[in-house]
């Protein structure tokens, strides 16, 4: 019973922590930052499908969404950065980021 | 003016969220579904694991068509022109890292590609490993990720989806009709397809990640 209740909590845990990490990412100005919201997004949802007893679509997840697409949308934000740099010279803030 | 567009938009996405739950709600009452059938079936398919039962035997079309999304995303990345140089060669610490991290991703790959056919495990996750060991590469100033030569990498890219059809095609010659395995070669298919397909997913991934069309062979850096 008690272990009943107890994995409840976590699944709504689970649950508000991935809610959370998807409007960070939807609403994050910095891009950088989005994108990492979104790799932390992807690990969390891979534990949420480990936790419904899909260790195949879990693995899945870790991989492919959390890892490469995570890998693939920083380089794209960093060469889209470079462009809007390249494109506005006189532009400071690029440098810093 | 934009706020109440928004806001509209809001809305129609609510209904139709609520609309597709109308929809849906016999879906939520627990009726007899295909899974039992499927799991009844398993034994015929020549692999225990029923996710990679359901990929490579039941719904093997689909898979396929999922390479070929993969093959026409690589291309149109590739159409986008030529790759960014790379990064700087690593240091010390960061290529120690990765000269034990890469055997072990691939070991890692080779593994999971093997035991996807009775456990977790499959092509897409295999493929991404082989995948991940391209972009740590690259990242540690491996200009083409650790990819061979451009001829090569076209003909790795094509094998996924062309090991998969040329199967299918074999198969209707057999006439077992596309890609229904005769039994007693199934296990042995499914693992042709997969192999082929974890090598071309690999590829294409780190390709991906590259970002641009590959060097010429003429390059002058010589071989890697």
């Amino acid at each position: 019973m008690t272990a009943d209740v107890l994995m409840l909590l976590f699944d709504l845990v689970l649950l508000a922590t991935l809610l959370g990490l998807a409007v960070a990412a939807l609403t994050s100005p910095d891009v950088r930052r989005a994108v990492m919201f979104f790799i932390a997004f992807g690990l969390w949802l891979a534990l949420v499908w480990a936790r419904l007893r899909a260790p195949d679509v879990a693995l899945a997840e870790a991989a492919i969404g959390a890892g490469l697409g995570g890998a693939l949308m920083l380089a794209a934000a960093r060469r889209a950065a470079r462009r809007s740099a390249v494109d506005g010279q006189a532009d400071p803030d690029e440098e810093g980021s | 003016m934009r706020r109440a567009g928004t806001l509209v938009i809001g809305a129609l996405v609510g209904l139709l969220a609520l609309w597709l739950l109308w929809v849906l709600r016999d879906a939520l009452v627990p009726t007899p579904r295909l899974a039992e059938l499927a799991l009844r079936e398993l034994s015929n398919t020549g692999v225990s694991n029923p996710v990679t039962g359901v990929l490579l035997a039941y719904r093997a079309y689909d898979t396929l068509l999922e390479l070929a999304v993969l093959l026409a995303a690589l291309l149109g990345i590739w159409s986008l022109g030529a790759a960014s140089p790379g990064f700087q060669p690593a240091g010390t610490v960061l290529r120690g890292m990765v000269k034990l991290v890469v055997p072990l991703l691939i070991l890692t790959g080779g593994y999971l590609l093997w035991v996807g056919g009775h456990a977790p495990g499959g092509a897409f996750q295999a493929g991404a490993l082989l995948g991940a060991a391209g972009v740590v590469l690259r990242l540690a100033g491996d200009a083409r990720a650790g990819l061979p030569p451009v001829p090569v990498q076209r003909r790795l890219v094509v094998a996924g989806a062309g090991v998969f059809v040329l199967v299918g095609l074999a198969t209707m010659a057999f006439g077992t009709g596309f890609l229904s395995y005769p039994h007693a070669w199934s296990k042995w298919l499914i693992l042709t397809i997969e192999t082929a397909a974890t090598l071309a997913i690999g590829v294409t991934l780190a390709a991906a990640y590259v970002g641009g069309q590959p060097q010429p062979p003429s390059d002058t850096d010589g071989p890697s």
